[in-house]
């Protein structure tokens, strides 16, 4: 359960922005989380939910969109977006894959009221 | 009063990793190999650094940061093996951050080869963070059951090698490594797999001998 502290971090983004920006007000947050990146959604949510009260985003939205895992592979040159979690190449069987996309926490874009 | 929508692309974890990266290259810098060591409560992480303090004495030089929710139990393990060790306690969080580990580590001794870390035992958050090692071990006990590699990915994606533990127990036990090291080279099929056990001493040659190739291999600029 470390989605509090994730949740830290992402207010440091969103205050930083709207600083940045000089908005008075956050009033949508999009986050893009790697379906291996660890964290559990709702989890993530009910704290984005009771750490915002205060913030500059105290009436934000939150939408969450899950990013799927997306394989490289560096012996046929294939991607391919896997569901399940047999991390191999789809094309060629290769071991050696590389996972592009799916395992980030990130802040995606932001409302702001200026 | 105007609504403007920006794209940020911001990574949440992006303070945690500054600090990995810092604590990384000063560990290389000064030719020491940083080790984490991530598994549940119990599978053997302080039994397998005792059992390796015991095998490296007097050939290499080790250092241990000990992480946990409460009480300097480990630490204490570890000092009586002659090893220095640093206690971190999280007071409730479950996982070790770069940032910890940053502020112990300037006390930690620059004449040693080999910095084990032992995370907080949960087979979940610390698979999230980066702690500046090199090799990051995932340790599975025979007791836990062969089918958690798929319950529990992220830990073995993020790991280097898998470490099955208590290997003298697998006559009395339904555990199968060979399927648990199935499972968990489906998810990551680089993973070097390891089967020891500190009580027979089953493995600890080969995986010593592991560590001390990752360690040769840093210190000729290869890691």
């Amino acid at each position: 359960m470390h989605e509090l502290s994730l949740v830290a971090s992402a207010f440091e983004v969103l205050e930083d922005e709207a600083r940045k920006h000089g908005a008075k007000r956050v009033t949508r947050v999009v986050l893009r989380i790697g379906v291996m990146s660890g964290v559990v959604p709702d989890l993530l949510e009910s704290a984005f939910e009771t750490y915002k009260n205060g913030t500059i985003a105290e009436s934000a939205r939150l939408e969450i969109v899950p990013v799927a895992v997306k394989l490289r592979c560096p012996d046929c040159g294939g991607e391919a977006v896997r569901e399940d979690t047999d991390f191999s190449c789809a094309s060629c069987g290769s071991r050696r894959v590389e996972i592009v996309e799916g395992r980030d926490l990130v802040v995606g874009t932001i409302d702001l009221e200026i | 009063m105007t609504t403007k929508t920006i794209t940020v692309v911001r990574d949440l974890l992006a303070t945690n990793k500054q600090a990995a990266a810092a604590i990384r290259a000063e560990l290389r810098a000064r030719g020491i190999l940083g080790v984490n060591l991530l598994s549940s409560p119990g599978s053997g992480k302080t039994t397998l650094l005792e059992a390796l303090a015991d095998r490296f004495r007097g050939r290499y030089r080790l250092a241990v940061i000990e992480g946990d929710i409460e009480t300097e139990r480990d630490a204490e393990r570890i000092r009586a093996k002659g090893v220095p060790a640093w206690q971190i306690t999280t007071g409730g969080a479950c996982h070790l951050e770069a940032k910890m580990i940053g502020k112990v580590i300037g006390g930690v001794p620059a004449e040693i080869d080999f910095l084990f870390i032992e995370n907080v035992g949960n087979l979940v958050c610390p698979a999230s963070y980066d702690l500046g090692e090199d090799i990051r071990l995932v340790l599975l006990s025979a007791p836990e059951g062969d089918d958690k590699p798929a319950k529990y990915p992220q830990a073995f994606l993020s790991a280097d090698a898998l470490v099955l533990t208590k290997s003298d127990l697998l006559p009395y036990l339904p555990f199968d490594p060979r399927k648990a090291a199935d499972e968990a080279l489906a998810i990551k099929g680089t993973l070097r797999v390891f089967k020891i056990s500190a009580i027979s001493g089953e493995g600890l040659d080969e995986l010593a001998a592991y560590l001390v190739e990752a360690l040769e291999r840093l210190r000729s600029g290869r890691a």
